[in-house]
């Protein structure tokens, strides 16, 4: 069992899980039911992508390993996730600003990962990349409408952007599992997306009217299994059924 | 403030047929309004391609002018193949 | 117009819709003709965007990804349905936001089987098999109904909805056949969800009042006690092949009639919850009228992005 590339995928796949979940809870609840029903979209792409990592993730461990069993069988310390995602739907302006700080890392990351040398990886990246394009298009066209749109909007994007920004900067750090993985042709040097990442995000936030935050530290530690206290509630929610009723089929 | 204007939604089902009307939807522009209607109106891979029009930007004829906006067409058959009268043995034309 | 003129106009209507014709938004029609039109789209409407919520309650916590796609998928075509409907409603003269304001004072109302808890995975599965099961049965004989846009919006919606009343029956066939304790979840759903099911198709005919007019109008193609017993009859196999005891000790099967008897609902109850009562009225209220109070500013937001989108467009045209 490659258990680095298992590190690997659930690095990226935790993501999909852990952002999907969060955007389900705003199903049924979004400003305007046209707005919802995109979000649900978003978190549908989102679900089916972490399915096909899981997938391949439960092929690689065997036994009796399935989609279900890595989603929800899992302790918190071995959730891979960056603590971006895992943040709490404030308001609308910190869902939409944690989607397209997430989403323009996403598109990056898949366009990479498209020439990995694992083949099932490269075949999920091709077929994610359409769909994330069109998460990016949809989150920066909401930053743009929030950041130069009414100045109660303004006030509240940039309150957000500013929130989040301390969790960008994770995103391009790569833990040992993801450095074998780099060398091996597999994985996708992250560091190497970040001047890019931030030129892009900077870019659509100006033409928002809105400030770049300028922080002194930045926070990490979800990569490693170490998650901001919000995690914990989001696993007792999603694994309820499966804590509650173990070894049964749904 | 004003409320998001509502839109009328055209889609091609897929290429060499036409745009066909199918619903309508709120958006606060065109770029929204083509985005809702991707998300609200092809979640089933009904579409190739999509319009949106302002609803308000429709220009509708008044059914209660339909005696003379429509009912003149009604007898000029000659513009129907059927009114010409052809021979039997000329199976097609 | 006259009196006279006015009767004309609604025997001509009258003999149209008889006819078969659809009626369209710009033709003339009866202010009666559009007003329960107004309501009637609008309650529906309403029923499909509140029912988004017990489900709603359920996309966390669902026990495989399967099954969360599954749910997600299926309570966002509710949204779908929600917006073709107010849609339609909005033909005849009414903005959404008009229709929403009507909900949210408690003017409008919406089904009230959306006011009980959803409170078990089981009942993902009973929502899907009885409650969707139900408002199907009305939805197809509304596709022929007389407006055209309410038609319409029907038609589209039966051909989505055909995945939710399976995806319902799915789950509890899988509780079913499962542990001891699954398939109990599974009774002791279905015990909760029964009678409220049936309450879905209205009082007894002798108690609807509007009936006849909206039978004339297309709008009730079937009566409520008709509709009922359909789905009574429809239902009592499916229960069966699930080994699921359907709560009612009357229940039997009437040789005679060629269908089944059923016992009496507590109509006390059915008032109650009509009234506001039901366990969880005041909740679905709330939640719709905080979703679109907090989204208040990000519709306001995106409507001055565009008007200044303009205005910039228009200078650079000069």
């Amino acid at each position: 069992m490659n258990n680095n590339l298992i590190q690997y995928i659930l690095g990226i796949a935790d993501n999909s899980l852990i952002l999907g979940q969060r955007l389900g809870e705003l199903c049924g609840h979004g400003p305007s039911i046209e707005t919802d029903i995109a979000l649900t979209n978003i978190s549908l792409d989102l679900l089916g992508q972490t399915r096909s990592y899981f997938q391949y993730v439960a092929q690689l461990q065997g036994g009796d390993a399935n989609e279900d069993t890595v989603a929800f069988l899992r302790l918190e310390r071995e959730y891979k996730n960056v603590l971006l995602v895992e943040q709490p739907n404030t308001d609308f302006g910190y869902s939409i600003a944690r989607q397209f700080l997430y989403d323009v890392y996403h598109l990056a990351l898949l366009e990479e990962l498209q020439d990995s040398k694992d083949e099932q990886l490269a075949a999920i990246a091709t077929k994610s990349i359409k769909e994330v394009l069109y998460h990016v298009r949809f989150s920066s066209d909401w930053i743009r409408r929030l950041g130069d749109g009414t100045e109660e909007s303004h006030n509240r994007i940039q309150t957000a952007i500013n929130d989040l920004w301390i969790f960008t900067d994770e995103l391009f750090h790569q833990t040992d599992a993801d450095k074998v993985m780099v060398a091996e042709g597999i994985g996708v040097d992250v560091a190497m997306l970040k001047e890019n990442y931030y030129k892009k995000v900077t870019a659509i936030l100006e033409e928002a009217t809105l400030q770049i935050p300028e922080v002194e530290y930045f926070q990490k530690g979800g990569k490693q299994g170490i998650h901001s206290e919000h995690m914990g509630y989001i696993l007792t929610e999603m694994q309820y059924m499966q804590r509650t009723y173990p070894n049964m089929t749904w | 403030m004003k409320n998001w204007p509502l839109w009328e939604v055209f889609i091609r089902s897929k290429n060499g047929l036409e745009h066909r009307h199918c619903g309508s939807l709120h958006a606060s522009d065109a770029t929204m309004a083509l985005e809702n209607a991707r998300d609200v109106y092809t979640r089933r891979m009904e579409g190739v391609s999509i319009w949106v029009v302002p609803s308000a930007q429709i220009t509708a004829s008044n059914p209660e002018n339909n005696g003379e906006t429509f009912e003149p067409a009604m007898d000029k058959a000659y513009r129907h193949p059927t009114f010409y009268e052809l021979p039997e043995e000329l199976k097609h034309m | 117009m006259s009196e006279q003129e006015v009767k004309n106009l609604e025997q001509m209507f009258q003999a149209r819709i008889d006819n078969d014709e659809k009626i369209e938004p710009k033709d003339w029609m009866p202010e009666k003709y559009r007003k329960t039109h107004i309501r009637q789209i609008s309650q529906h409407a309403h029923s499909e965007v509140v029912g988004m919520l017990p489900e709603g309650n359920w996309i966390t916590r669902a026990p495989s990804l399967r099954r969360k796609v599954a749910l997600l998928a299926k309570i966002q075509d509710e949204g779908g349905h929600g917006l073709y409907l107010y849609s339609a409603a909005e033909t005849l003269g009414i903005s959404r936001d008009e229709l929403i304001a009507q909900l949210h004072s408690g003017e409008a109302k919406y089904s009230s089987i959306f006011n009980y808890p959803a409170v078990t995975w089981a009942d993902m599965g009973t929502i899907g098999w009885l409650v969707d099961g139900a408002a199907i049965m009305n939805q197809v004989a509304l596709m022929g109904t007389s407006y055209g846009p309410y038609s319409r919006a029907m038609v589209r919606i039966c051909k989505e909805e055909s995945f939710h009343q399976r995806q319902g029956y799915e789950i509890l066939l899988t509780l079913c056949n499962g542990t001891p304790e699954q398939k109990a979840m599974a009774q002791d759903s279905i015990n909760r969800w029964w009678w409220p099911s049936l309450m879905m198709f209205g009082p007894r005919d002798a108690d609807s009042p509007n009936t006849e007019q909206s039978v004339k109008w297309k709008l009730k193609r079937k009566t409520n006690d008709e509709l009922r017993q359909a789905f009574v009859d429809q239902t009592v196999p499916q229960a069966n092949i699930l080994g699921l005891t359907i709560p009612d000790p009357k229940l039997k099967w009437n040789e005679e009639r060629k269908h089944y008897d059923f016992g009496e609902i507590d109509w006390e109850e059915f008032w109650q919850v009509v009234k506001g009562h039901g366990p969880c009225n005041k909740q679905r209220l709330s939640d719709r009228i905080n979703a679109h109070e907090k989204g208040q500013w990000v519709r306001d937001a995106a409507m001055a992005y565009a008007e200044k989108q303009a205005n910039k467009e228009e200078k650079q045209a000069i």
